[in-house]
């Protein structure tokens, strides 16, 4: 009985790899399992070799799986591709139709099953994909019923032929399959799940939620890889509330247009990628200078350039930190999981409101498009805090002047006005100015006027900026990492502490400003700090000396080639780096 | 009710005497009065450059924001706020070169906004460069063997971008250019507005004079139909883009605003932001 399933199905983009996945993924959703998933694509509509590979548990699946237990191929280059992560106990499903070969050295037993062939029997070659599935549930000793309520969702539209028909491809795949298997069946069964349903979702999937329940009702953006989604959910929720999505002629437009629209009072906010965190760059000087509240979502792809667009890095850790000319506050936070995407986007609208300041929430492709469960978000942690805010009609100000919206105060923070209101008339500008809005180039009113803005970060409430699971006072390692790379992380501390390694394991949260205090104490209860990162300069190994130090025992490992990091290959490189 | 005067402030413009903007300013001053709106149901929203500077020169809500990005400013704000009045307004240099893509996509946009184009046909602020309208052939210290590209024609890309409101004045008949202004903020969707508002300093070649000697007046064309769009087209090619008036109206065509789907009357700004318990699980159900 296996205790976790790696399943991979691959083939040729456009061809239905990413629905037959999402069927089988539903159903174990709904049988109670804890999922992962992962898909490899090309930036291109059809063709090339895609695959979505997922792991299933009964218990908290944390990240991808080092090897697959099922390979589901549509074609041989799939076969040729992915073999090396079968092992000896796995086995390869392929089509009859492209007469697949079995490589020299595959440890794993090819299995041959016309999908193609009864799929077109039963009258289209569109349903080779439920064949696949229906075979994947005989090697697990699965009922083919469990697939009934999925098919019923995604077909059910289209009628109870089509739904009957599907139905039908599944169970003639199962009964194939078990027949091929003989006294093997049930070899590949896996453990029993709670039967407890979970939300199962992409990252962006709860970015977007998350905006939504921050009472974010406007939102503009520029189609890119992998952010698009986010939108994509917007733009079919939005209507319901009262909002509206526009989908802009660049980001430059969609950022300055975030930026009119808080000015106007409402929460908005764009996403995109690299090469749109490019163009906004002068926008997010705007949104500081002028004091004006931005959300902005960078899902972190390869860089650099167009780069590789649809794989995953973390490489525009800098540009976020450092990018836009002249000197700003902004904040960058980094959520980790699914439940932090969540929190921390409706976080980010809270900051951005109370600060008046541009916030970066930073996911990576990985975080935003792996498919994966987690338990329903709280609706009883939500909180909307919008800072300060006059919403109705002021008392005229002394001698007609404007209102005061840029006031020295203590913490630096001044009210905000929306248009509209009566004698809240003021001047906002990028250019320097004073505290009614107006330009001004006095020495002494830009340092007044620069220090109140940097003044304000002192006041960030922001919850857990450093995520840590550090019971040791005097670790042999601390590994830190950002994003996506969590659940490994915590897979590899998990291994090697049942190997006498005393491991600490730090998730930076929050990134700019950057958390000293907590990293320095983390820092100083370790012999070794380990920095995992998907770029090729280290960046947050960087980050992190130049704030603390340390230099002397802070090492890096590194991956830039486009996948993520497994557990076993970060285990076996944090290893090299005790020794 | 408030007059032309409530929308002045104290701000004293720092445009050269004889500068083409001040009768810019004081139209949208007096077009704000004549439609009875009060100072804070104004909001300016300008780019950068010498005309960038009027989002501070009224008496309203004044946003002067960066080079070339007014329009997707302005149109945030008015999809924030759709009861607000919302003015764009900067330089030819803003709209047509750094700022082009905005302009044309506002057009086709057709969100409610105000767009008003100070335009002299060179680069002021930085001390007189050419300007995608200065005319072919144009000295300047850019282009000392004179300009090499032809002058960006406004009002015919607006025409063929979709746009439901195109007119054109001239900085010294204040009267007309008042009512075009008013006739802009009257119409439910886009207005775009390009004005000659001569530069003193830098251009001595497009000057009062030559404005008054080469400009006709659309309402002197006898069977001149503002709301036929080939006419339109027609007359402004014909005339190579020298006129003032209402060159095209559509009063059929929707704002955008009236088009998106479920869009809130109420302003977004005035919306409860928070979703009820029963809401917030719906959408958590849709997940599972």
């Amino acid at each position: 009985m296996l205790h976790q399933l790696s399943w991979k199905v691959g083939g040729q983009q456009g061809e239905g790899i990413e629905s037959t996945g999402e069927i089988f993924s539903m159903a174990m959703n709904r049988l109670g399992y804890h999922l992962y998933g992962y898909r490899h694509f090309s930036s291109r509509i059809k063709g090339g070799h895609t695959n979505n590979k997922i792991t299933v548990r009964p218990t908290e699946v944390r990240s991808i799986a080092d090897d697959l237990d099922i390979l589901v191929a549509f074609d041989q280059e799939t076969i040729e591709v992915n073999y090396k992560e079968l092992t000896e106990k796995s086995v390869i499903l392929a089509d009859a139709k492209f007469n697949p070969v079995k490589p020299e050295d595959s440890k794993a037993p090819l299995f041959i099953v016309p999908f193609t062939e009864i799929a077109t029997e039963l009258g289209t070659s569109l349903m080779k994909n439920m064949v696949a599935i229906g075979a994947t549930s005989a090697l697990l000793n699965l009922r083919t019923s469990v697939f009934q309520s999925v098919v019923d969702e995604i077909f059910g539209r289209k009628g109870e032929e089509v739904v009957k028909k599907n139905m039908e491809a599944i169970q003639r795949g199962f009964d194939m399959m078990s027949e091929l298997l003989g006294d093997r069946v049930g070899e590949w069964e896996l453990a029993p799940a709670d039967g407890k349903r979970r939300m199962f979702m992409i990252g962006n999937d709860a970015i977007a939620l998350g905006a939504l329940a921050a009472g974010s009702r406007f939102m503009a953006a520029y189609p890119i890889t992998p952010a698009s989604e986010i939108m994509e959910y917007l733009i079919k929720k939005l209507p319901k509330f009262g909002g509206a999505v526009i989908q802009t002629e660049d980001e430059i437009a969609a950022a300055t247009m975030a930026i009119g629209a808080n000015y106007g009072g409402v929460r908005s906010f764009t996403a995109s990628a690299g090469p749109g965190l490019s163009l906004m760059m002068e926008a997010i000087g705007l949104s500081g200078m002028t004091e004006q509240p931005l959300v902005i979502v960078d899902t972190q792809r390869g860089g650099p350039s167009t780069g590789l667009p649809t794989k995953q890095e973390q490489s525009d850790l800098m540009a976020m930190f450092y990018g836009t000319h002249g000197e700003i506050p902004k904040v960058v936070i980094a959520p980790s999981t699914l439940e932090e995407a969540f929190f921390d986007t409706i976080q980010a609208f809270n900051i951005a409101e109370e600060l008046q300041l541009p916030v970066i929430i930073m996911t990576d492709l990985q975080l935003s498009l792996g498919k994966q469960t987690t338990e329903p978000f709280d609706y009883s942690k939500i909180e909307i805090r919008r800072g300060k805010i006059a919403f109705d009609e002021l008392e005229p100000a002394e001698n007609k002047d404007y209102f005061k919206r840029y006031e020295n105060t203590e913490d630096g923070i001044s009210t905000r006005v929306f248009p509209g209101t009566a004698n809240g008339i003021h001047h906002v500008t990028g250019v320097e100015h004073d505290e009614t809005g107006k330009p001004s180039e006095a020495a002494g009113n830009r340092e007044v006027q620069m220090d109140k803005r940097f003044r304000k970060l002192e006041k960030l409430n922001f919850n857990t900026p450093v995520y840590t699971n550090a019971p040791h006072e005097d670790a042999d390692v601390l590994l830190v990492g950002f994003n996506s790379t969590r659940g490994a992380l915590e897979e590899v501390q998990e291994r090697l502490t049942t190997e006498g390694v005393k491991v600490n394991h730090a998730h930076i949260r929050l990134l700019f400003p950057f958390p000293s205090e907590e990293m320095a104490s983390l820092v100083n209860r370790a012999k070794k700090v380990i920095v995992v990162e998907n770029n090729k300069t280290a960046q947050l190994a960087n980050i992190l000396k130049m704030n603390i130090g340390g230099h002397n025992k802070t090492h890096s490992i590194t991956k830039y080639d486009g996948t993520p990091f497994l557990p076993r290959e970060l285990e076996n490189k944090v290893k090299e780096l005790l020794d | 009710m408030a007059t032309f005067k409530d929308f002045r402030n104290s701000v004293k413009p720092n445009w050269c005497p004889g500068c083409g903007d001040f009768s810019v300013q004081a139209a949208i001053q007096r077009a704000a009065a004549n439609v009875g709106i009060e100072p804070h149901e104004l909001a300016v929203v300008a780019g950068i450059g010498c005309s960038g500077r009027i989002a501070g020169y009224i008496n309203s809500y004044g946003f002067h924001g960066i080079h070339g990005r007014a329009l997707p400013i302005a149109q945030g704000l008015k999809m924030a706020n759709r009861d607000l009045n919302v003015i764009a307004s900067g330089g030819d240099g803003d709209g047509f070169a750094i700022g082009m893509a905005h302009t044309v996509h506002a057009i086709r946009r057709n969100i409610d906004v105000t767009y008003v184009v100070m335009d002299n046909q060179i680069y002021g602020l930085t001390k007189g460069q050419t300007s995608p309208r200065s005319a072919q052939g144009f000295i300047t210290k850019s282009t000392p063997g004179g300009a090499i590209e032809p002058s960006l024609k406004p009002l015919e890309v607006a025409l063929s971008a979709g746009a439901t409101f195109v007119a054109q004045g001239f900085s010294t008949d204040i009267k007309e250019l008042t009512a075009l202004i008013e006739a802009g903020i009257q119409h439910k969707g886009f207005s775009f507005i390009n004005v000659f508002s001569p530069c003193v300093t830098y251009n001595k070649i497009n000057t009062y004079e030559w404005f008054k000697e080469h400009l006709t007046k659309l309402a002197d064309i006898e069977g001149y139909d503002a709301q036929n769009r080939e006419l339109a087209m027609q007359t402004v090619m014909e005339k190579e883009g020298l006129v003032t008036g209402i060159i095209y109206q559509d009063l059929e065509t929707k704002s955008y605003q009236e088009k998106v789907p479920g869009y809130s009357e109420q302003p977004l700004s005035e919306l409860d932001m928070n979703l009820s318990e029963g809401q917030f699980n719906d959408l958590v159900k849709e997940f599972m």
